[in-house]
């Protein structure tokens, strides 16, 4: 079994989970001012259409970057006003923004590029791989960070920067407030509704970086419903890590790792119909385990009056 | 007292404010003034528009006609924020707390110290220490608030609003959840700061404390000032009547109680935390018919944790419980009633009430079972429907009509419909818990006759309230728990508020 995780598993698992860290980290940021945010997938598509058009535009990856941000944060105002200020649903509003996101896309597809399926043009130019002699050098971490993306190297950036904002600075103090109770934020003096809306906008340029990974990072294509339900795992890690984006972040590494393994075990022969069930059923474990623990946890509280 | 020799010129004015809601008059064109190190109280029953008036005071609801006045200046609040930016500060009856957060960050929430970007943590703790300490307000800074009792919450409240040092603050209904002890000591907090200049507008419906630290009183009924008082030159009686409109019946009138044989047993029941501490420790009671016991206690020493047990809410650890001869122990809610318990739950819109369904559901809960409600396992919604029009009117239940939804009634109509259900039962054992939280005078008074109607029926009655007045008022025996105990037992003729409060404080010796 050891033998299967090898540097070149653990450097390809931390590629992938990149895109869903990222997308998770939003989700966090959205939960925590008491948004449920379940249009992770469409905001991630809609950012990895955005990225490829940015770097085909600009001819630089930073264009692709700086433009899969940008639209993404702009298609986040559904979310951040249609809850806000228009009251809406998150859950509709969300499940309309997944299929807007995959129709969109497709439609946009063909009448810029003119084909449909998958975009993949040589103007494109994808993200560079960042290579360090000095971290390639030492064993584990070399495995890790050698030759891979700015964008990945954000990610866990940012996950330390998302976590250090939350729990040690007022403005974290105020969102995880706002979240918790919207009545009690508002009565010391807090704009919940802005709150909410600088937040989810927020959450959406990060989604943006996740689109622009996946599309640049790797191949620099673009294909229809290319996040292949990456936004819906990182949703998952959300609700695993109960809106604590070091919890959320553990949990994509589970998936990420999970991918990876069956991945490789398919290099072992086994049907890929088989191994491609692996990270499912790594999820459907981690939901059953927390959800039981969650459950023990809360029993004495079911029981206490409030 | 500050006051008394009232500074010229009104810090806070209220001019002509009216607010409405719908069809709904809340406020009717009130004004009210108060001036600079002034206790003011504001007081009125259930409905009488306080609670609106506050929330336009504190910014939290804008006025559709009328303004507002800061030392003579007209000052126009967008939202609370403003009205915190002039110097206002509020202490909410309903908690606005965030339960998963620590003591000082709600405190310090939206006004963190700061150092280097970050929320200076050790600064925050310390002040919020140093606060408490000063104003003798028990409560550790680093306890997550979802795990304090009621009224340990209360106190957070209260240290939020001290934090702010605001100049104006509005109490709502401060002390609804202390001992005699600590709500003396909170009254010495309110002379404080009106000695150091600070004006506090109190919002009760206790008339006692209104005449123990207030100044002056403004007086609402529906919607409207219809008195303005010195203190010092009123009465109880004459608040009353300004409140409601008639005279009203203070004292309860009973006659000594006949207890007969005991209905509900308990031996040695246990409570265990989810830690393993005791939270309701051996406590042997027998409750007779006949007869109301009250149990006394500061929140938060096990008396919520005993009823649970009690009441099948929870399954006990130890000791057994029996009602009217009937093994009960560990058998669900449904067992324990089907022995002869109704219950009147401490929070009647959680627990009491199911507030999307209608009175006429509410009404017929527990008796849905059997006929004249069911027949042939399904519901006559006609019956229930007669059955509840009845019951509104008996208990004078104000609400537009049996299929009205109970989540739109004031609190103290929703108490009513509580209380009808559970007396329809004609139990042999009442557990009323809280039964007059936060109802207004009226209702009280009907409340208070309705648990003696059931004793003098021969029901055995317990009841739990944090309002010493209520028990000494009601109960024919009084036992005092104290940390998951029950410390003593008062006979009613031999109880004082004095003594009751020093045994609720654990101090046995004192009280002997």
């Amino acid at each position: 079994m050891l033998d299967l995780i090898t540097p070149f598993l653990v450097n390809s698992a931390v590629q992938a989970i990149t895109p869903i860290l990222l997308a998770a980290l939003a989700g966090t940021l959205c939960g925590r001012v008491g948004v449920f945010n379940m249009a992770l997938e469409g905001q991630m598509l809609v950012g990895a259409f955005a990225a490829v058009v940015g770097s085909y535009a600009t001819g630089s990856a930073l264009g692709g970057i700086l433009f899969a941000m940008l639209a993404t944060m702009l298609f986040s105002t559904i979310l951040a006003y249609g809850v806000t200020i228009f009251r809406g649903d998150a859950v509709v509003i969300c499940v309309g923004m997944n299929l807007l996101a995959s129709g969109l896309t497709a439609y946009l597809l063909r009448q810029m590029f003119g084909v449909s399926g998958t975009f993949s043009d040589p103007a494109i130019v994808g993200l560079d791989k960042i290579r360090i002699a000095a971290i390639n050098a030492w064993p584990v971490i070399g495995w890790i960070f050698s030759r891979q993306t700015a964008i990945t190297w954000a990610a866990w950036i940012l996950t330390a920067l998302v976590t250090i904002m939350m729990f040690r600075t007022p403005l974290g103090l105020r969102l995880r407030g706002v979240g918790e109770d919207a009545e009690a934020a508002t009565s010391m003096g807090v704009d919940v509704t802005r709150y909410r809306i600088v937040t989810v906008l927020v959450a959406g340029a990060i989604v943006g970086l996740a689109g622009a990974q996946l599309s640049l990072g790797t191949v620099s294509i673009f294909s229809e419903d290319m996040s292949a339900g990456r936004g819906w795992i990182a949703v998952v890690a959300v609700m695993l890590g109960r809106n604590h984006p070091l919890w959320a972040a553990l949990a994509c590494v589970l998936f990420g790792f999970a991918d990876a393994f069956s991945i490789r075990l398919q290099g072992q022969g086994l049907p890929n119909q088989v191994t491609d069930v692996v990270p499912y059923l790594v999820t459907l474990a981690a939901l059953v385990l927390t959800h039981g623990r969650r459950r023990k946890r809360q029993d004495p509280t079911i029981t206490a009056s409030p | 007292m500050p006051g008394s020799d009232a500074p010229v010129g009104a810090v806070l004015e209220a001019r002509g404010i009216v607010k409405r809601f719908g069809s709904l008059l809340a406020n009717d064109h009130i004004d009210l003034a108060v001036t600079r190190g002034e206790v003011h109280a504001v007081m009125g029953e259930n409905g009488a528009g306080k609670s609106t008036l506050m929330s336009i005071l504190y910014g939290m609801q804008q006025p559709d006609a009328g303004e507002i006045l800061l030392a003579g200046r007209a000052v126009h609040y967008r939202s609370a924020l403003d009205a915190i930016a002039e110097g206002m500060g509020m202490v909410h009856q309903a908690f606005k707390l965030f339960n998963s957060l620590a003591v000082w960050e709600n405190v310090v929430y939206g006004m963190e110290p700061r150092k280097g970007g970050l929320i200076d943590r050790r600064a925050a703790i310390d002040r919020v220490a140093e606060l408490a300490a000063r104003y003798q307000l028990a409560v550790d800074p680093s306890a997550t608030v979802g795990k304090l009792s009621v009224g340990v919450r209360q106190r957070v409240e209260i240290l939020k609003a001290l934090y702010r040092e605001a100049q104006i603050l509005i109490l709502d209904e401060p002390t609804a959840v202390l001992t005699p002890q600590e709500r003396d000591g909170l009254f010495d907090v309110i002379r404080h700061l009106a000695a150091d200049g600070r004006t506090i507008l109190f919002v009760t419906h206790k008339l006692h404390e209104v005449m123990t630290v207030t100044d002056r009183v403004t007086v609402l009924r529906d919607g409207r000032v219809v008195e303005k008082m010195v203190t010092a030159e009123t009465s109880p009686r004459e608040i009353i009547r300004a409140m409601t409109g008639r005279a009203v019946n203070l004292t309860v009138d009973k006659t000594p109680a006949a207890p007969g044989a005991p209905v509900l047993v308990a031996e040695a029941l246990t409570v265990l935390s989810e830690h393993g501490r005791p939270v309701v420790d051996r406590a042997t009671l027998a409750i007779r018919s006949g007869e109301i016991v009250g149990i006394a206690g500061v929140a938060g020493n096990g008396q919520t944790e005993l009823i649970e047990a009690l009441t099948g809410l929870r399954k006990p650890d130890g000791g057994r419980v029996a009602i009217a001869g009937i093994d009960v122990t560990g058998a669900d809610v449904d067992g324990h009633r089907v022995a002869g318990l109704a219950y009147i739950p401490e929070d009647r819109a959680v627990t009491g009430t199911a507030r999307a369904a209608s009175a006429t559901d509410n009404l017929a809960m527990g008796f849905h079972r059997h006929p004249p409600l069911a027949r042939r396992r399904l519901l006559d919604r006609g019956v229930m429907a007669e059955r509840a029009r009845a019951m509104i009117a008996r208990f004078g239940i104000r609400i537009a009509s049996e299929k009205t939804a109970v989540g739109t009634l004031s609190g103290g109509n929703l108490q009513k419909v509580v209380v009808a259900r559970e007396l329809s039962h004609r139990a042999a054992l009442l557990i009323a818990e809280q039964p007059t939280r936060g109802v207004d005078v009226g209702a009280i008074e009907f409340i208070h006759a309705e648990l003696v109607a059931e004793r003098d029926r021969g029901a055995a009655v317990l009841l739990v309230s944090a309002e010493l007045t209520e028990i000494l008022a009601l109960a024919d025996r009084i036992l005092v728990m104290y940390e998951g105990r029950i410390l003593a037992e008062v006979p009613a003729a031999e109880a004082t508020e004095e003594r009751l409060g020093l045994l609720m404080a654990g101090r046995l010796q004192e009280a002997a």
